[in-house]
C-alpha cells in the first residue's frame, strides 16, 4: 500500500517533469537547453547505477563500460546504417547482451563486493586501453573508423524512425531526453515496487536468507544488472547524440569516478538522490571547467572524501528531511517506513 | 639464443615491476581486506619522492633508496589515520574514499607540479647480450623486487613486530585479546605497504618518467594481480605475479604492449571465475 503522501509526491513529480519537458524549451535560449540536456542524459546514466548499486547491492564500479558501449554501438551503427532506429536498438541491446554475460560470470562464480567492484573496473579500463590503441585507419568497422583516442566524432543524429532525412533538434533531443528520464524514474519506481524489485531489495539486505526462502539470489542479481545496463546503454546512446560525438574518455576511470560520486552526493539506495547529485556535480564541475579555480579532480576528490566520512547517506535524505518533513514522518508514522 | 636470453630477461622484467608495484597494495589488502584506491597516486608520489630531490642535486640512489620509501610511507601513516581509521570496518566505504584520496592527489599534483613529464634517465648504463643490448637498470628492478620480497618475507617471520602483524592478519579479534594493540598495527602496516608503494613508485620513475596521472597506468594490474593473488599477500603475490607478468610479456612480443596488457586483465578475470577466493585460497595455504 502507497500512502496519500507518497502518490501526491510521485503525481507532483510526474507533473513537475511533464511541465519541464514540454516548458523548458520555450523558455531557456537554445545554449542554455543544450547544456541541461546532458545534465538529463547523465542523471538517466546515475539512476541505473542507483539501481544497480543501491537497490541491487551490486558494487558495480565499471558503470560506464555500458554506457560507453552503448554509444559506440550506435554511433558505428549509425555511421553504417544512415538510418538511427536499428543503432539505437543495438546501443541498448549490446550492453545488455555484454552485462549478461559478464554477470554470468561473476554471479555464478560467487564473485562479490570489492573482487565484482575490481572486476568491472578493470573490464571498463580494458575498453578503454583497446579503444585508445585503435587509432590507425585500419581500425574500422564497416565504413566507421574507430579513431582510437580521437573518438568517432560527426555521429549523426537520431531521425523520426523512417524517416533518415527528418533529424531531431535540439529542442526535440531535449524532450527526448526528459522523456526518456522521466520514463527510466517511474519505470524504476514501479519495478522496485514490485514483487521482483522487493525479492532484489531482500538480497541485498542478506542474500542467504533470500536464498534459503527459495529465491535464486544469482538470476536476480543477473536481471537487475542487465537492465541497469541497458538504460546505461540508453544515456550511451543519447549522450553520442548530444555531442555529435563519443570518445574512449566514457570508459576512463575518472568518468566512472564521476558516476560513483553522483550516487554518493544524491543518497546511495535513493532514486531522486542519484538525479540531485548529477545535477549538482555536474554544475560543479562544469563552473570549475569554465572558471579554472581549482582542479576539477581535486574539489570532486574532497567531496568523494568528505561524502563518504561525514554524510554516509547523502543529500537526498536530508532535503526529504528538510522539505517533505510533515508528509514523511506521517509516511513514516503510518506504515514504519521511510519512502524510497 | 640471443633472442631467447632477452625475451627471457623480458619476461623476468614483466614480473618483477608486477610483484613491486603490488607488494605495498597486498600487504595492506591482506591486513585489511582494504583495496586502498589511491595506491597508484601512492607510486605517483614515490616517483615525485625521486624525482624532485634529485634535480635538486640529492644523489639518486639515496633519494631512491631512502627519502620515497620514507616520505611516502609517513604519508601513508597519515591517511591512515585520518581517513582509514574512522571508516574501520566498512570496506566499501573505505575503498571509496581512498578512491576520493586519489582523486585529490591527482588533482593536487596537476596544481602544483603541472602537467608536465618530469623525468630522470636510467642509470646504469647498457650492456651487450650478443646482438642486443639491455640496460643494467632493468637487471637493478629484478634484484630490487627479489630483495623487496625476500625482506618482506624475512620482516614477517623473523621479527617480533613481523609476527604480531601475522597474527593480526589472520585473528584481529583473538590478537586483540591476546593484549595487542590492533589499531597500531595496523598504522603500522599501511605506513609499511605506503613505503614499499613509495619505493617502487621510486625505482620506476627513472624508466617510466612521473605526471600527476602516472598512477593510472598501473593501478589495473596491480588491483588485479592482487585480488587474484588472495588471502596470502607474499606468495599470492609473487604467484600472480609469475603468472601475469609471463602473460603480459608474451602476448606483448607476439603482438602489441596494448594487447599485452588487455591479455593480462582478461587472464586475470578468467582466473576469477575459476577461483573466487584467489590463487591463495586454493593453493599455497601455507604460504605466507
Amino acid at each position: 500500500m502507497r500512502s496519500r503522501a507518497e502518490i501526491l509526491g510521485l503525481a507532483a513529480l510526474g507533473l513537475g517533469g511533464l511541465a519541464l519537458l514540454f516548458g523548458l524549451p520555450h523558455v531557456v535560449e537554445i545554449f542554455a537547453l543544450v547544456d541541461i540536456t546532458v545534465f538529463v542524459i547523465l542523471s538517466t546514466l546515475a539512476l541505473s547505477l542507483a539501481l544497480v548499486w543501491g537497490f541491487g547491492g551490486i558494487l558495480c564500479f565499471g558503470q560506464s563500460a555500458f554506457f560507453g558501449l552503448g554509444g559506440y554501438a550506435y554511433a558505428i551503427a549509425v555511421l553504417n546504417m544512415g538510418e538511427s532506429t536499428v543503432p539505437v536498438l543495438l546501443g541498448i541491446l549490446l550492453p545488455m547482451l555484454f552485462a549478461a554475460l559478464l554477470g554470468y560470470f561473476m554471479f555464478w562464480g560467487r564473485v562479490s563486493d570489492v573482487y565484482l567492484a575490481v572486476i568491472t573496473l578493470t573490464v571498463s579500463l580494458i575498453f578503454f586501453h583497446l579503444v585508445n590503441s585503435t587509432s590507425g585507419p585500419e581500425y574500422r568497422i564497416g565504413s566507421a573508423p574507430l579513431g582510437g583516442a580521437n573518438g568517432i566524432p560527426g555521429v549523426p543524429q537520431i531521425n523520426v524512425p523512417g524517416d533518415p532525412g527528418r533529424q531531431l533538434g535540439f529542442d526535440e533531443m531535449f524532450q527526448l531526453a526528459m522523456a526518456v528520464l522521466l520514463l527510466t524514474y517511474f519505470g524504476l519506481r514501479w519495478l522496485l515496487a514490485s514483487h521482483f524489485g522487493r525479492v532484489v531489495v531482500s538480497i541485498r539486505e542478506n542474500e542467504l536468507r533470500a536464498e534459503l526462502l527459495g529465491y535464486d539470489a544469482r538470476r536476480y542479481k543477473l536481471a537487475v544488472f542487465v537492465i541497469g545496463a541497458g538504460i546505461a546503454g540508453v544515456a550511451g546512446v543519447l549522450f553520442a547524440n548530444w555531442g555529435s560525438f563519443i570518445g574512449p574518455n566514457v570508459f576512463s576511470i575518472f568518468f566512472t569516478a564521476q558516476i560513483i560520486i553522483w550516487i554518493m552526493v544524491g543518497g546511495l539506495g535513493t532514486l531522486g538522490g542519484a538525479v540531485i547529485g548529477t545535477v549538482i556535480i555536474q554544475f560543479l564541475t562544469t563552473w570549475l571547467g569554465e572558471t579554472k579555480i581549482a582542479d576539477t579532480n581535486l574539489v570532486l576528490g574532497v567531496i568523494f572524501v568528505l561524502f563518504v566520512l561525514l554524510v554516509p547517506n547523502g543529500l537526498q535524505p536530508m532535503l526529504r528531511d528538510l522539505f517533505g518533513g510533515w508528509a514523511a514522518r506521517r509516511a513514516v508514522a503510518r506504515t514504519g517506513k521511510g519512502a524510497p | 639464443m640471443d633472442f631467447a636470453a632477452i625475451v627471457l630477461i623480458q619476461v623476468l622484467y614483466a614480473i618483477a615491476s608486477l610483484a613491486l608495484i603490488s607488494v605495498g597494495l597486498a600487504i595492506i589488502f591482506g591486513m585489511m581486506k582494504v583495496i586502498n584506491f589511491a595506491h597508484g597516486e601512492f607510486l605517483m608520489l614515490g616517483g615525485y619522492a625521486v624525482i624532485l630531490p634529485v634535480q635538486a642535486g640529492v644523489n639518486l640512489w639515496i633519494a631512491m633508496l631512502i627519502i620515497a620509501p620514507l616520505a611516502v610511507g609517513l604519508f601513508g601513516m597519515i591517511v591512515e589515520r585520518v581517513i582509514i581509521r574512522p571508516l574501520y570496518g566498512r570496506v566499501i566505504e573505505t575503498v571509496l574514499a581512498t578512491w576520493g584520496l586519489s582523486l585529490f592527489l591527482i588533482g593536487a599534483a596537476s596544481e602544483i607540479f603541472g602537467y608536465f613529464q618530469e623525468g630522470t634517465s636510467p642509470p646504469l648504463g647498457s650492456i651487450a647480450i650478443g646482438a642486443y643490448r639491455e640496460g643494467v637498470y632493468t637487471f637493478f628492478v629484478i634484484f630490487i623486487a627479489a630483495a623487496v620480497m625476500a625482506g618482506v618475507y624475512l620482516f614477517l617471520k623473523r621479527t617480533r613486530f613481523g609476527l604480531v602483524a601475522l597474527g593480526t592478519m589472520q585473528n584481529p579479534d583473538m590478537a586483540a585479546a591476546l593484549g595487542v594493540d590492533t589499531g597500531k598495527v595496523y598504522a603500522l602496516t599501511f605506513g609499511l605497504g605506503a613505503a614499499l608503494t613509495g619505493l617502487a613508485g621510486a625505482v620506476l620513475a627513472p624508466i617510466s618518467g612521473v605526471v600527476p596521472i602516472i598512477g593510472i597506468t598501473y593501478i589495473a594490474k596491480a588491483f588485479i594481480t592482487v585480488i587474484c593473488g588472495g588471502a596470502m599477500a607474499l606468495s599470492g603475490t609473487a604467484a600472480a605475479s609469475v603468472l601475469f607478468g609471463t602473460v603480459n610479456q608474451v602476448v606483448t612480443f607476439l603482438s602489441t604492449p596494448i594487447i599485452g596488457e588487455v591479455a593480462l586483465l582478461v587472464a586475470a578475470i578468467i582466473l576469477l571465475r575459476l577461483l573466487p577466493a584467489g590463487i591463495t585460497g586454493r593453493f599455497f595455504r601455507s604460504g605466507l
